[in-house]
């Protein structure tokens, strides 16, 4: 058998049952009545004259992980950057449509977008942490946002949460920079969540990892679910089937604009998709 | 002859011949350093066997003396002075200024039309010869802005070369800006810090050694300045003004070590070829000591971040 082969591998993961997220998965009944953390609603990104994304329209339930697949190209690190409004960092780049959070629209003219990242925290593809120490490198999004309460408690549960404190608590004065890539991806989750956002966006947080430290990062989001929204994009197939509960298929289209071509459970989506296009993409036929 | 002269089927991995081509250009190469050596061994060795004597005859007479016109009794201590003070004036004017425009230009200007165009301009301004920006101190600083800078006083020849300079400290502190990495910028925006904190707190400790090093270039080549400084009004010869105290005020008339080095270079009386030689020596160690003083800052910067 080869191991290679994403659709074998899925197949018989989710025959198994086996994997963190499906033993919690939402059963099929309370999928809609779930409160969504984000709603997006006819989104569509231009970066110069060029959209990227065009009229995007889903919910992210909250205390859920939603994924977004789909081939290169297809918007999808451009739509998780538009949720917190990291595309504004990018000269050129404009948005059309809404993002509700709590009802209200993330791109209204009043809102800040630095109060709209506090809460939507983010963690990168490359690992990321800062040129500081392990204890600075969590510590720096309280400090900012003016923690008044106790900040080495802060700091130590952030680091258990994301399940890096048994192997850094003796060393919180190194670099964070001298862990290992799977520590720093760690790392910088404890940074995201140490000033407790509601929804944590991840883009590809595994793809430079070995597979060891991948599965670590599965297992600690499979965890956060219970405290966090979580977006992930992902490029690997068998991780969105194994670690999340919802999942977006996103596909370039003849005008090389990213759109949805179908969203459902995860279960549904590899076990019974609606559309061909998605059969064949978590088949791996393409893409 | 096909492209590989050998067939695959030969495995011998014996060497054919010596490769003539990579051995001439390792020489070419090494023949350039040595050139480059020999030159700047030359000029050394020609400054300090001649200077070298009248340092170890004159002592710290030589540097605590003023000019004179008298070769016996010449020392440089006004130049000593004067080039400190330019030193002080570019890093008090030059270097905050040069720096915060090239943080603006880089993390805060939209890049546009005019920004390009400004930052092509401010490359051309460092191309500019120097004895332009002296005609420039001459007529702005010495000539129109009289009454605050005295005329041809220390303040107009500071404020001169600080403005010679400005265009290489933005030039350099933009490219370390520039260096360091997105994913850093991104990190903190990620975690909802402000651009202000990103700049403070991130992007600047991270780009400080590459602005540093930018700021020694820029301090190097203001204190080995000579044109620009004879335009904006320092004295060359023995002092005129009658004032017992060589060292003047702000506002007073002043030389510097490469002023003095030029103004002796030319008198005809053969003893102040020693005393030249003596002042480029002393000119040497003031500028190293200030380029050491700037290094070891860095380095302290460096271990910090």
């Amino acid at each position: 058998m080869t191991t290679s082969d994403p659709s074998r591998t899925v197949a018989v993961r989710i025959e198994a049952g086996a994997g963190p997220a499906k033993a919690a998965a939402p059963s099929a009944d309370d999928a809609a009545a779930r409160e969504p953390a984000v709603e997006l609603r006819d989104v569509s990104v231009y970066y110069g004259t060029f959209r990227a994304v065009r009229n995007i329209t889903f919910d992210a339930p909250a205390n859920a992980i939603t994924a977004l697949i789909g081939p290169s190209g297809s918007g999808k690190s451009t739509l998780l950057r538009a949720i917190n409004r990291m595309n504004d960092l990018i000269p050129g780049s404009r948005f059309e449509g809404e993002i509700l959070y709590h009802g209200q629209n993330l791109y209204a003219p009043d809102v800040d977008p630095v109060e709209v990242r506090r809460r939507i925290g983010m963690v990168f593809q490359k690992a990321n942490p800062f040129p500081k120490s392990i204890y600075d490198n969590v510590a720096f999004g309280p400090r900012i946002n003016g923690f008044k309460g106790n900040l080495d408690e802060l700091v130590e549960q952030s680091l258990r949460r994301a399940v890096l404190w048994d192997e850094v608590k003796d060393k919180l004065k190194q670099s964070g920079l001298a862990l290992s890539g799977g520590q720093q991806q760690r790392l910088c989750i404890a940074r995201a969540i140490a000033v407790e956002p509601e929804i944590i966006l991840m883009d590809e947080p595994a793809s430079a990892l070995d597979p060891r430290s991948t599965l670590q990062i599965e297992e600690l989001m499979a965890e956060l679910r219970a405290s966090y929204t979580i977006i992930i994009v992902t490029h690997n197939m068998q991780q969105a089937a194994r670690a999340s509960d919802y999942t977006v298929f996103l596909n370039m289209g003849e005008d090389r604009a990213g759109y949805i071509v179908e969203r459902d459970r995860t279960l549904e989506i590899f076990t019974n998709p609606k559309n061909q296009l998605t059969e064949d993409y978590v088949s791996g036929r393409f893409g | 002859m096909t492209a590989i002269s050998r067939p695959l089927s030969d495995t011998s991995l014996r060497r054919t011949g010596a490769d003539w081509k990579g051995l001439a250009f390792h020489g070419v190469l090494l023949g350039a350093l040595l050139v480059s050596l020999l030159i700047l061994f030359t000029l050394i060795a020609d400054v300090v066997s001649r200077g070298l004597p009248v340092l170890a005859e004159r002592g710290t007479d030589f540097l605590t003396a003023p000019t004179s016109s008298r070769p016996a009794r010449a020392g440089v201590a006004q130049g000593i002075f004067g080039t400190l003070m330019m030193a002080v004036f570019v890093a008090i004017v030059a270097f905050p200024v040069g720096i915060m425009t090239a943080i603006y230009m880089e993390e805060y200007a939209a890049d546009n039309r005019l920004t390009r165009f400004i930052n092509v301009n401010i490359r051309n301004l460092a191309g500019v010869p120097s004895v332009v920006y002296g005609l420039l101190g001459l007529a702005i600083f010495v000539i129109a802005l009289k009454d605050v800078t005295g005329g041809r006083s220390m303040i107009a020849g500071g404020v001169t070369l600080a403005v010679l300079v400005l265009p290489i400290v933005i030039i350099t502190s933009a490219e370390a800006i520039r260096a360091v990495p997105r994913g850093l910028r991104e990190a903190g925006f990620g975690i909802g810090a402000s651009r202000w904190e990103v700049t403070r707190l991130l992007v600047i400790p991270q780009a400080a050694p590459g602005i540093l090093t930018g700021t020694v270039l820029a301090l190097s080549r203001a204190l080995g300045e000579t044109a620009p400084l004879i335009l904006a009004g320092a004295v060359l010869g023995g002092f005129s003004t009658g004032s017992k105290e060589f060292v003047e005020q702000l506002f007073g008339r002043y030389t510097t070590l490469p002023v003095t080095i030029f103004d002796w270079a030319r008198r005809p009386q053969a003893d102040f070829r020693e005393l030249t030689a003596a002042a480029i020596i002393v000119l040497l160690v003031v500028t190293l000591l200030a380029n050491a003083i700037a290094i070891l800052l860095r380095n302290r910067y460096e271990r910090v971040g």
